[in-house]
C-alpha cells in the first residue's frame, strides 16, 4: 500500500499529473472572481468564504477521474486486483495520495488566496483548518465516485454528478466553519461536524470503493 | 456464455497454451482463472495468492523509468526488483522513461513484473504480440524456465511457442452454442 501511495504521488508530480491542475484552477478561479464581483472590499470579503470553499471543491473535482482511470487504461488496475493488496488497500492508498496530491496545497494556497480577497483576520486559522480536514472527506468521496464510474469512458459529467450532492455537507459545514468566525460566532460545532463527516468518509468509503471497482472489473 | 464444458488441471512445471480464434474468448477465461470475473457456472480452483496476471496491456506508467516502475511492483509484491532488472536485461534501460520504450522493451518490462512477483502460477493474455524473432525467443526461455522451476504458465497466444512440455488446448471445440446451457464451465486447476 505504501508503495502505491508513493507512485501516486511521483505520478501526480510528473508531467501529465494532476498536481498542477487542481491548484491553477483554484487561483485562477479566485483570482476571477474580483473581475466579476467588483473591487468592493466589504462585499469580497463577505463572500470570501464561500467562494475559497466552492473553489476547492470544484479543484478536488476536477482531478477526480484520474484517481482510478489512468490505471484502468492501461492495465494497472487489473495487475493490482489480483496482488498481494486488498481492494479496500488500493482504493485507501489511492485517495490518500489524491489528498496529498490535491487537498493538501489547495490548503496550502488558500490562505493567499483569502488575503486577496480581503478576508478578515481572524477567519484565516479557520480557513485552513477546514479545509484541511474538508478535503479529506473530498479526497475519499471523489474516490468512491471514481471507483463508480472507472469502467466508463470519459466519465468525467457522470462522475461530477455522482458526487456532488455527496459533496454538500462538506461544503456547508466547511464554509459554515469559516462564516461564523466572520460573524464573531464559536465555529468549533462546524468544524467538528466537518472533520466527522471526513473521518466517516475515510472509515466507509475505501470499502464501498473496492465494492465498486470489484464490479467494473468484470 | 462464450464456452462451455471446459476442464483442464494443471500441476507445478506445466504450461497450457490456449489456442482459438479471436472472440472465441481466451482472454475471458483467463480472467475467470484470474480471478477478474465470475465464471456463469463451474469451478476454478487454484490459489489466488499464487496468481500473477498479465493482461492485453502491459501496465507500464509511461511517467516512471524503468527501474521505477519495477520497484513499485517490487514493493506491490514485497520483492527486490534489482536481480530481474538484469536478468532480462534491463538494467541498462533502468533510467529511460518508459514512454520511450519500443513495444518490445515495454513487454519485456512486462515480463520483468510477472518474474519479480515470485508467484507460482502466470497467467498471460498473448504476450507475444508486437514482438520479434528474438524477444520470442526470450520470453519462450522465460517461461520454459519458469516451469522447470515448478511455476505453471497458462498462456493465449496466435504463435507457435517452443516451450518444451507445453500442452496445447484448442478453444474452438468448446465454443457455446446459443444461450445459456446446462454445461457446467468447468475448469479444474490444481
Amino acid at each position: 500500500m505504501w508503495a502505491l501511495f508513493k507512485r501516486d504521488l511521483v505520478l501526480a508530480v510528473r508531467s501529465g499529473g494532476g498536481f498542477g491542475l487542481a491548484l491553477a484552477f483554484f487561483l485562477i478561479l479566485v483570482m476571477f472572481v474580483p473581475f466579476g464581483v467588483g473591487s468592493d472590499r466589504v462585499i469580497l470579503a463577505r463572500i470570501a468564504p464561500g467562494i475559497l470553499w466552492i473553489g476547492a471543491l470544484l479543484a478536488c473535482l476536477l482531478s477526480l477521474d484520474r484517481i482510478f482511470q489512468l490505471d484502468m487504461e492501461d492495465g494497472t488496475l487489473d495487475v493490482l486486483a489480483t496482488s498481494p493488496l486488498p481492494m479496500e488497500g488500493i482504493a485507501a492508498a489511492k485517495a490518500a495520495a489524491h489528498w496529498v496530491s490535491t487537498g493538501v496545497p489547495l490548503t496550502v494556497a488558500a490562505p493567499f488566496l483569502g488575503y486577496l480577497l480581503g478576508l478578515p483576520e481572524p477567519a484565516y486559522f479557520w480557513l485552513v483548518a477546514s479545509l484541511f480536514t474538508g478535503t479529506l472527506s473530498l479526497s475519499f468521496i471523489g474516490m468512491f465516485g471514481a471507483a463508480l464510474t472507472v469502467g466508463v469512458k470519459r466519465g468525467g459529467l457522470l462522475l461530477s454528478l455522482l458526487v456532488l450532492p455527496l459533496y454538500v455537507p462538506t461544503l456547508i459545514f466547511g464554509a459554515q466553519s469559516v462564516v461564523r468566525v466572520t460573524e464573531g460566532l464559536d465555529p468549533t460545532p462546524a468544524w467538528m461536524l466537518l472533520t466527522g463527516i471526513s473521518m466517516l468518509s475515510m472509515a466507509a468509503m475505501p470499502f464501498a470503493g473496492a465494492m465498486a471497482l470489484r464490479a467494473n472489473l468484470r | 456464455m462464450v464456452l462451455s464444458g471446459v476442464t483442464f488441471a494443471l500441476t507445478a512445471g506445466d504450461c497450457l497454451i490456449l489456442r482459438g480464434p479471436n472472440g472465441i474468448g481466451k482472454s475471458t477465461l483467463l480472467r475467470v482463472l484470474a480471478g477478474l470475473a465470475p465464471a456463469a457456472s463451474g469451478l476454478v480452483e487454484v490459489d489466488e495468492d499464487q496468481i500473477a496476471y498479465a493482461g492485453h496491456l502491459d501496465g507500464v506508467k509511461a511517467q516512471l523509468s524503468v527501474a521505477e516502475n519495477l520497484a513499485f511492483w517490487a514493493g506491490v509484491y514485497g520483492t527486490e526488483a534489482d536481480a530481474t532488472l538484469a536478468h532480462f536485461g534491463l538494467d541498462v534501460l533502468a533510467d529511460r522513461l518508459a514512454h520511450s520504450l519500443s513495444a518490445g522493451q515495454k513487454r519485456r518490462l512486462g515480463l520483468a513484473r510477472l518474474h519479480l512477483s515470485g508467484r507460482k502460477v502466470w497467467i498471460l493474455d498473448e504476450p507475444t504480440t508486437s514482438l520479434d524473432a528474438e524477444h520470442v525467443a526470450l520470453f519462450e526461455a522465460a517461461f520454459a524456465d519458469h516451469c522447470a522451476r515448478g511455476g505453471i504458465a497458462v498462456i493465449s497466444t496466435h504463435l507457435d511457442l517452443a516451450i518444451p512440455r507445453a500442452q496445447t488446448l484448442d478453444l474452438a471445440q468448446f465454443k457455446a452454442r446459443g444461450g445459456v446451457e446446462a454445461n457446467p464451465f468447468l475448469e479444474d486447476f490444481t
